[in-house]
């Protein structure tokens, strides 16, 4: 094992997860650099809180190396101070209240920021002293929010931190996030489904499907990296001739194609074709690219998605 | 709770748009903001701290848009204290425009009037005299 490398904060090589005969993480392999924030993406089963439990320490690799801040987390004291998960369905003792998790909190979390987490207690409406039991499924969540906001962890996960928290709650953390960050920097993994809500707060996607790592790239990159193409179809499939195509949609006589990487010259070509250009958003790049890996496309033109995606992979 | 019902924040967000990299947005609003006169030569932009709560984006990424500038010697750093718009600053973005807009809309102009059989004179004159040349050009 390397020692600390001060730019990355998890390194995973080869890393295998099986339960039984079901292989929930597949022979991963990927780095997280430090101090920015992540999006961990993927369908429901894709092996993403899965992978987050190997993290953390919870599980055991099957094989495969795992670094977190330089060592393997499981057992290591000195690495598991550093680590805030916030789980979608943490469970606290029955006698707790709210209160009662503000006042341990600092006893794992070094950082612990009092005064913001009362502030953030104030922005969610929080009930300070209801029985755990009692709360909502929003100010449940908004409990865990709250720990992994003012935790302040070198390292922290948020695993679908919002299940039952409204429209208005969601963005209280996104902006709360977003400047605690700014003057904070650390490392954060954000797991969600809600990929359009967050996709503008990361820095770096890693998609997973099927236990396996389909996309670790660059947010910004893969932002403006596919455009829909739509027209007659004739012109369309002219013009997508020989390229990546990710995905493929048409009705009647009209087409509609999702091609990657298209250069500024291409652009004007294909609308001098008469063709429209739309841009694909990273959700629908996402859905895009891990429903075409389930070989169950659901495409009105069926055999050519198949036969598009057999030229990509 | 304070901000979060407060109208801008259903606009803001409208601001960037999906599917285009968001640190070319932030560029082209800076950018924007300069041609029109809202942010004038000499004076500060805001922080990349800023430009990312307001917008809601990665403040990497916002940092990376700011950058761009500065490489392109739009903005300049005074140490401690921030981002300034350069000067002559407006006047090289106008002049950059300019080409981008000749070739962005009026070469795909002139090359649709081509296909119809309009010629550049009478593209002139429907831009200086847009519902007498419609006429002329129907009858042509």
């Amino acid at each position: 094992m390397t020692r600390t490398d001060p730019d990355t904060a998890v390194r995973v090589a080869g890393l295998t997860k099986r339960f039984g005969t079901f292989t929930a993480i597949d022979d991963v392999s990927f780095t997280v650099e430090r101090n920015k924030i992540y999006g961990l993406l993927g369908r429901n089963g894709a092996g993403k809180t899965t992978l987050m439990q190997l993290l953390t320490g919870q599980q055991f690799a099957t094989s495969g190396t795992l670094e977190v801040f330089g060592a393997s987390p499981v057992e290591n004291a000195r690495v598991l101070q550093s680590l805030c998960f916030i789980k979608e369905s943490q469970k606290y003792p029955d006698s707790f209240r709210p209160e009662h998790v503000l006042a341990s909190a600092p006893w794992f979390f070094a950082n612990w920021d009092a005064a913001f987490a009362a502030r953030l207690v104030d922005d969610f409406r929080l009930p300070l002293n209801r029985p755990i039991k009692k709360l909502s499924r929003g100010q449940l969540s908004a409990v865990g929010v709250i720990v992994g906001l003012a935790s302040r962890a070198p390292l922290t996960f948020f695993d679908e931190p919002y299940l039952g928290l409204d429209a208005v709650a969601r963005q209280i953390f996104y902006d709360r996030l977003l400047e605690d960050y700014a003057e904070h920097p650390r490392t954060v993994i954000l797991s969600t489904h809600l990929i359009d809500e967050v996709s503008n707060l990361l820095e770096h996607v890693l998609v997973i499907d099927e236990g396996r790592i389909l996309m670790d790239q660059d947010a910004e990159q893969l932002r403006g990296s596919a455009s829909t193409v739509v027209g007659k179809k004739t012109d369309v499939d002219a013009f997508v001739a020989g390229r990546d195509i990710i995905s493929r949609d048409g009705i009647g006589g009209l087409a509609s194609v999702t091609v990657s990487g298209l250069s500024e010259a291409e652009r004007t070509a294909a609308r001098a074709a008469g063709l429209e250009l739309s841009p694909v958003s990273l959700q629908q790049l996402i859905v895009q690219r891990t429903t075409s890996t389930t070989g169950s496309p659901t495409t009105h033109d069926a055999v050519t998605a198949t036969d598009a995606w057999s030229t990509h992979s | 709770m304070s901000g979060p019902h407060h109208p801008l924040i259903e606009s803001r967000q409208s601001l960037i748009e999906a599917g285009k990299p968001i640190f070319m947005q932030i560029a082209e609003q800076i950018e924007n903001d300069i041609i029109d006169g809202a942010i004038e030569e000499e004076s500060p932009v805001p922080s990349t701290n800023e430009f990312a709560a307001f917008h809601r984006i990665n403040p990497a990424t916002a940092g990376k848009g700011v950058n761009r500038l500065v490489d392109d010697g739009i903005l300049y750093k005074r140490r401690g204290i921030g981002m300034f718009v350069a000067t002559g600053a407006r006047q090289r973005l106008v002049g950059a425009r300019t080409e981008q807009f000749r070739t962005n809309f009026v070469g795909p102009l002139l090359d649709e009037a081509a296909k119809l059989g309009i010629t550049p004179e009478q593209v002139a004159d429907m831009i200086k005299n847009p519902t007498a040349t419609e006429r002329k050009a129907n009858n042509s």
